[in-house]
């Protein structure tokens, strides 16, 4: 069944991890948001904290600000922080008016961020008291996206984490999709699995609250995304049990990670072979295409959204790149192992950042191109380093095989756009000129 | 608490940063939990700067919290010193920092560094940017401005552009033109690019060019107070604002140059015949108070505009913006809550509004032409090409910002003329190309307006009679809108309950100017 040999000179995970603290220059778990609104649509996100709060989100948001989305920011004042009884009555009321103006809404999750967490306002039992008064209409739950607690990405663990218990108990043996994921990735995914005759699947989250799924001892989960490590423990609490597999990432992660749950339950090779073997090939051709650019080239992994290893694994493995440093703000065994088991052995590992120290480590190594945040790709750009922003890899489409070309491309098109640049006076024309003096 | 989607300001930490990103040699020490470096990206995206804000975070997280998180500040504070060698650096918490109580000044000042560290207070909870950066700059220049005597020549200072700063690259250097023109030379431009010892040179110039009155008030009045400079208060924004600055100048200085006017084209377009159609556009103004109050004279005076509703968000011009309003006969609209904004222009439903990035969407979605003239804005609104507001360059630049969204003369009325033409009417898209252009959609009679709108605007007791709706269709799509809103209310306000041929252009003549 096509398993991924595992490189020659070893993998990583045993390979020892860098762990550094210092500054940090990530976005906190509040972004989220951003992606999860679009996904649950029935959903609003109230988050509970200060105007810089309402700000990062209107920055990350950028236009999708201005198409009415389903998420604000009650934003503390002084009164607020004066005293603590106060916070709550506030709270019932911006609520009450929220969902007064928009009776389309059934799941409000209270997102708590540093401020709400720093003077405790206590959002769980908000979140109880308020679904008592909304029920059976709307459900209210609560997390935190506050960078204290969370990176980015990590806000969505932290939402979905919140959402696992209150799922209904079920004893039927099903599968389980965790992760968030473009509505044309999911659609995809559901029929690859329908084909092999695995079903029903189950999602989380689910496009409406009235999808939810249940969960119970007979569960087995699958994650699409590697930083849903509080999810996943979750999960395991309700007795579910999770098929450990490599991303779905490239040809090579997305046939292992549906292999893995084809394995669990019971797919002959010759059914994967026929649902696999059509889309397998398209992904192959797209991702040759794609990483011309990429073969024999650096890569520098900065710290962001923890889907660093198992890219690293795709650009390595399929589009002929190098790890110089593969950075990840967290590592977690049961969720990166996978991918770490099939990444050649090479690239610096490190978990946490300073970033000062890792820019250092960047510009001695010269890559040929960084995958770094917004903060530091002009800055790195201007000192002549090719940079891909890495926020665009959590808001595109690239799981699973239709998009591997396309995520090959996002990697190859700032270095494609280097090599079609050509501001100087080039030789020839400084020739012409002389020669029509 | 209040429940916000988009806020025209952040919080006063992004000021600080703006001060601090907008010199050399500066350095900002930031007391903030982890994920609020995302301010960073305001800059090097925004504003494309190609170095990283000259800022430190320290990124407490929770496990931070119970331990120490002033050493951790300390730290910070000790690596930032080595590493970027400042002239000096400012301290200040954010709004999480705040709450925990460590005293960024205090434990600066304990750590014995040779070089100035100037504390901030910074009320994240009551205050926004403007405040954030206006107070930031005062604070540095109160601390480092030296006593000493006056240059030789006439110089001056000019104060409040800063990173993030609404054309401030273009209108120091367009500001700088002018006043060499008349025989003043620039002692410091800051805080735009200046360093610490070049705020502690200020005093030397004879007076100073308060450029943004947001940024750069409390310095000024600080550097008039103690250094016996006065500051101009006149923005040079527009033909006439400039010719006043240019008299105000004179009058403080005693110079008698006089800057070339042969590059000003500005007046002679507008009194050129194809803006008589320009002539009582009703605009909407908001943004910033110095922009909206600069815009507000320019639309009036200068473009010929009628203004129909002026306001601004930043609570601290509120009393010049009251005062401005009425002196226009229209009510101000000081407030920082865009759903406000938008319902003033719906009621008003000018024909053009200048605003913000904010109010361009609620123009698009109103179908009303709007013109960015204040920040907040996007990265298209920091322009690769010289595009200041200020002086005469500064006029010529915003007459066509301001004209290009309009439909102008002889297009409006040549739309007029053929609106009946065979292949010119709406249906017919909006390319001649006949067969080539896409067809509108089924059923579109309202022009740019969205359907929503539509809807919501026809009172549920008035329905128009078939001759008078097909007359409406021939109305020029882009003022269709606000004509069966008119006669729609004209209607209403005369208890019909149906609307003819007639009522119709009853309407047009009650509402002719």
């Amino acid at each position: 069944m096509n398993v991924p040999l595992p490189p020659t000179n070893g993998g990583c995970r045993t390979a020892p991890v860098l762990k550094e603290r210092g500054q940090r220059e990530v976005f906190c778990g509040l972004t989220g948001i951003i992606w999860l609104h679009r996904k649950m649509q029935d959903a609003f996100f109230l988050v509970v904290g200060s105007r810089t709060c309402a700000h990062l989100l209107q920055s990350a948001a950028g236009v999708m600000i201005f198409a009415e989305p389903r998420f604000g920011t009650a934003i503390l004042e002084e009164q607020d922080l004066a005293g603590m009884a106060d916070a709550h009555q506030e709270l019932d009321r911006e609520v009450e008016r929220l969902l007064s103006r928009r009776p389309d809404i059934r799941q409000l999750f209270l997102v708590g961020s540093c401020p709400s967490e720093v003077i405790k306002i206590d959002l769980a039992r908000a979140a109880e008291r308020l679904s008592q008064v909304h029920a059976p209409h709307v459900r209210v739950l609560n997390y935190s996206g506050s960078g204290i607690e969370t990176t980015f990405t990590e806000g969505e663990d932290a939402c979905l984490a919140s959402m696992v218990p209150v799922l209904k108990d079920t004893t039927a043996r099903e599968l389980l999709v965790v992760g968030a994921l473009p509505d044309v990735v999911e659609d995809q995914m559901v029929s690859l699995l329908n084909d092999m005759g695995i079903g029903p699947i189950r999602l989380l989250p689910a496009r409406r609250i009235d999808d939810t799924t249940a969960v119970g001892e007979n569960t087995v989960f699958a994650l699409t995304q590697p930083f849903l490590g509080d999810t996943h423990a979750a999960l395991e609490r309700r007795g579910a049990r999770h098929l450990a597999a490599p991303f779905p990432f490239g040809d090579e992660g997305t046939t292992a990670w549906l292999r893995a749950i084809a394995i669990e339950f019971g797919v002959s090779e010759e059914t994967f072979e026929a649902v696999t073997a059509a889309p397998r090939a398209r992904a192959r051709k797209a991702i040759a295409q794609a990483a011309e650019a990429l073969r024999g080239k650096s890569v520098f992994f900065f710290p962001d959204s923890q889907l660093e290893i198992p890219l690293a694994r795709f650009l390595t493995r399929e589009c002929g790149m190098t790890a110089v440093e593969v950075g990840s703000p967290y590592i977690h065994d049961a969720l990166h192992g996978p991918d770490l088991d099939l990444l050649p052995a090479g690239p610096q590992i490190s978990e946490g950042q300073d970033v000062d120290k890792q820019l250092e480590r960047a510009r001695a190594a010269r890559p040929d191109l960084t995958v770094c945040g917004l903060g530091l790709a002009n800055p790195l750009e201007a000192e002549g380093l090719s940079t891909k922003w890495a926020i665009e890899l959590v808001f595109t489409p690239v799981h699973f095989y239709e998009q591997a070309g396309d995520l090959a491309g996002l990697f190859s098109r700032p270095l494609r756009r280097k090599a079609v640049l050509h501001m100087q006076a080039t030789s020839s024309s400084i020739e012409t000129r002389e020669a029509m003096r | 608490m209040k429940l916000t989607v988009w806020t025209y300001e952040g919080p006063p930490h992004v000021g600080a940063m703006r001060v601090a990103t907008a010199m050399k040699g500066l350095h900002y020490v930031l007391h903030a939990p982890q994920g609020d470096t995302y301010a960073d990206l305001l800059f090097t995206m925004i504003e494309r700067r190609n170095h990283r804000p000259p800022v430190s975070y320290t990124t407490f997280q929770a496990r931070d919290l119970g331990a120490d998180t002033a050493t951790l500040f300390k730290t910070s504070c000790q690596d930032a010193v080595d590493r970027f060698d400042p002239e000096a650096i400012i301290v200040g918490a954010s709004c999480t920092a705040e709450l925990i109580q460590d005293d960024p000044a205090g434990l600066a000042e304990t750590m014995g560094l040779s070089i100035p560290v100037i504390p901030l207070e910074l009320p994240s909870y009551s205050r926004k940017e403007n405040f954030g950066a206006d107070e930031t700059f005062y604070q540095i220049v109160r601390s480092l401005a030296q006593p000493q005597e006056r240059t030789a020549r006439v110089t001056c200072n000019i104060l409040g552009p800063t990173a993030l700063g609404f054309r401030a690259r273009d209108d120091v250097e367009e500001l700088t033109g002018l006043l060499s023109e008349m025989g003043i030379d620039i002692n410091v431009v800051a805080p735009l690019n200046a360093t610490p010892s070049d705020i502690a040179r200020l005093p030397a110039a004879h007076f100073n060019v308060l450029l943004s009155p947001e940024t750069g008030e409390a310095a000024a009045r600080f550097l008039e107070k103690n250094h016996n400079q006065p500051f101009t208060k006149v923005v040079p924004i527009g033909v006439g604002a400039t010719h006043d600055f240019i008299s105000e100048v004179a009058a403080i200085t005693g110079v008698s140059g006089r800057p070339d006017e042969s590059r000003l084209r500005m007046p002679w377009w507008s009194r050129s015949v194809d803006s008589t159609y320009l002539t009582g556009k009703r605009v909407f103004i908001f943004g910033d108070g110095t922009h909206v109050a600069a815009q507000a004279r320019i639309a009036r005076d200068e473009m010929g505009f009628e203004v129909v509703g002026i306001g601004c968000y930043n609570r601290e011009m509120a009393r010049p913006i009251r005062a401005l309003a009425k002196e226009y006969g229209v009510a101000a609209l000081i407030t920082d809550d865009y759903l406000e904004v938008e319902a003033a222009i719906e009621n008003l439903s000018p024909e053009m509004i200048l605003g913000t990035q904010m109010e361009r969407h609620i123009g698009k979605r109103l179908g009303i032409p709007c013109a960015v003239i204040s920040a907040p804005v996007h990265v298209q609104d920091f322009p690769a090409r010289y595009s200041p507001q200020v002086g005469f360059e500064g006029a010529n630049v915003i007459f066509d910002t301001l004209i290009h969204p309009l439909v102008m003369g002889l297009e409006e009325h040549l739309l007029t003329m053929f609106r009946d033409d065979f292949e010119f009417h709406d249906a017919a898209g909006p390319s001649h190309h006949g067969g080539h252009s896409p067809l509108p959609e089924a059923g579109a009679s309202g022009g740019s307006l969205p359907a929503k709108m539509k809807d919501e605007a026809v009172p549920d007791n008035v329905i128009w009679l078939s001759d008078a709706e097909r007359e409406l269709k021939k109305i020029p799509f882009f003022v269709r809108g606000k004509a069966r809103r008119n006669t729609e209310a004209f209607a209403t306000e005369k208890g019909l309950h149906e609307i003819s041929l007639d009522t119709l252009y009853e309407a047009k003549a009650h509402y002719a100017r």
